[in-house]
């Protein structure tokens, strides 16, 4: 049997810990790292940067977690794979290759991943037929067209796999599903046939597993977090994927954190629809048979993933703007502060109207009583000793979304007593409301491109 | 006699647009078939009330003795639109935790709240 292929999560959104790389790298053996930075709407933030400025538009996360371990990474042979490329893959990969020659690494092969980006294709691809419908509602793309941030279409493995074939050490992508920064390790070094489509799956199962950061090794654990170790020193995931498509869950057993049965669960489920269908562009993944097999020593085996073909439209996301969103808070203290914090309401909505300021939809949470699952909490009994008054408003108008910031500060002195800031500024500032629009477009309508630079 | 869902089952919340799902995992795998008869998808539709404005779908994995719950409408618009506290909905599956369900007078449990 060849020796299992094992691949490590670094990072699972944007945030993340940096140091998560550098902790895989030189925790124990590995051959793969995956670093994924997308969420649904990350996208449009990141074309918006990229209009204002060439250069950006990318992950920029990614260099602090590359700085410290490049030279780690390069001396083992490790292969990095991440959609760190956003809105601007070639951008992200000047600066890999300009950090590899700043440290002397030259030589260093960076592939890069494009054909994601539809944006300016809409047009071009209505004409063909695709009408780019939203999947969920059914509603047609041109309620929202004229507000449209961004258009990306879900790559699967192949182009990364092509990549890495191609002799690149660090593949840069855009938009591809979560699991294809794994599946795209595990196609280039086995060659799975295209139609395997149970190892496909196999390999979507190893990277839904390790693409969510450290919640497949302990962290966000539910189920026993009580006994999870170090977590300021969590071990975050590695899937270890076979010849044969075997599938183990691990960590290196150096750091704190947790792999068992109950982690990888938790995890498998993360995000999951129909788990009988779990649809990649590369293969679909029934979960239903899968039994867990805990060995007892941070070591979890998989049984039973099962595989069927791919639909052969791509999902594709799309996200627009719907307005702006701003919040205030200020705490009250006992006693009564429930009163005070209920009256304000009143007191900020009714100066809002006076003022001629514009909100579509407001909220209120009582943080500490019913703050964070409202209805479905019941209140604690008896007068709290503070309560923290948050207020959220939807507005369509800009201009309003600023001006309710700037009445916040005045109801500490203009208002009701017993209060002070609450958990934000007392001079909030709006933000962007953008809106994920799911879709799909079909395969032959996207040509994913693929070219390997050289440091 | 009546027990907190906590105590049998652990739970995880993802969220997708305004879909929220949740994972409900039996603590003990011989659970599973009293969680599956406590928890049909009409109850956890009940208990999010005017918060899932959607229906609510149920999906069974008794290997891994566990429930996957997908609840449309529940995210108040999603991540960035929506006004509540939580709003990627990630603490939502502690809230269903709340749910008291029958078991048989006596039985063990890993957790006591």
């Amino acid at each position: 049997m060849i020796r299992a292929l094992r691949i490590a999560g670094a990072g699972g959104f944007w945030g993340d810990r940096h140091d998560a790389l550098l902790d895989q790298v030189c925790g124990g053996s590995i051959d793969v790292v995956t670093l994924d930075y997308l969420s649904e709407v990350t996208m449009a933030m990141l074309r918006g940067r990229r209009l204002r400025d060439p250069g950006s538009g990318w992950a920029t996360d990614f260099m602090a977690a590359l700085g410290p371990a490049l030279p780690n990474v390069v001396k083992r042979g490790i292969k990095i794979v991440t959609n760190a490329g956003g809105a601007n893959p070639y951008a992200c990969a000047d600066a890999v290759l300009g950090l590899a020659r700043d440290r002397g690494l030259r030589g260093l092969r960076v592939g890069v991943v494009t054909g994601d980006d539809i944006f300016d294709r809409i047009d071009e691809l209505y004409a063909a037929g695709v009408t780019l419908d939203n999947v969920d509602t059914g509603a047609p793309l041109i309620t929202v067209r004229e507000r449209l941030l961004a258009a990306n279409a879900y790559l699967g493995a192949e182009p990364i796999a092509k990549a890495l074939g191609a002799g690149a050490q660090i593949v840069i992508a855009g938009r591809c599903s979560d699991s294809a920064l794994a599946l795209g390790a595990l196609l280039a070094h086995f060659g799975w046939a295209d139609d395997d489509w149970t190892r496909r799956a196999a390999g979507v199962v190893a990277g839904h597993l390790v693409q969510h950061g450290a919640q497949a090794s302990g962290g966000n654990f539910a189920g026993g977090w009580e006994e999870v170790p170090q977590l300021a020193r969590l071990g975050y995931p590695i899937a270890e994927v076979d010849e044969s498509g075997e599938l183990e869950v691990s960590k290196h057993p150096g750091l704190g954190g947790q792999v068992s049965s109950a982690v990888v669960a938790e995890q498998l489920l993360y995000k999951v629809g129909d788990p009988r269908s779990f649809v990649t562009p590369d293969a679909v993944a029934d979960f239903t048979d899968i039994e867990l097999e805990d060995f007892g020593d941070d070591r979890v085996r998989l049984h039973g993933v099962r595989g069927f073909p791919p639909p052969d439209a791509l999902p594709a996301s799309l996200a627009f703007q719907e307005g702006w969103r701003n919040v205030a808070t200020i705490t009250f203290v006992w006693p009564y502060a429930t009163a005070r914090a209920r009256a304000t309401e009143a007191i900020l909505l009714e100066r809002c109207r006076n003022l001629g300021i514009r909100i579509d939809a407001h909220h209120v949470d009582l943080v500490g009583l019913t703050g964070a699952h409202g209805p479905l909490a019941p209140a604690p009994a008896g007068d709290p000793n503070e309560v923290v008054w948050r207020l959220a408003i939807r507005t369509e108008d800009r201009e309003s979304a600023r001006r309710f910031g700037a009445e916040i500060a005045p109801l500490v002195a203009s208002g009701l007593p017993g209060a002070c800031r609450g958990t934000g500024s007392l001079r909030p500032t709006p933000t962007p409301i953008i809106s994920f629009w799911p879709a799909q477009v079909p395969r032959a309508a996207v040509a994913p491109s693929v070219e390997v630079l050289v440091a | 006699m009546k027990t907190f869902l906590y105590n049998l089952a652990h739970t995880r919340a993802g969220d997708r647009g305004d879909v929220l799902n949740i994972g409900v995992i039996a603590r003990r795998k011989e659970h599973y078939p009293l969680i599956a008869a406590e928890l049909p998808a009409s109850r956890v539709k009940a208990f999010f009330g005017t918060w899932c404005r959607g229906e609510v779908l149920r999906y069974e994995l008794p290997k891994l003795g566990a429930l996957n719950f997908v609840l449309y409408g529940a995210l108040d618009g999603g991540a960035l639109a929506s006004l509540r506290l939580d709003t990627q909905g990630r603490s939502y599956g502690y809230a269903l935790l709340r749910l008291e369900i029958e078991v048989p007078d006596g039985l063990a449990f890993d957790r006591l709240v």
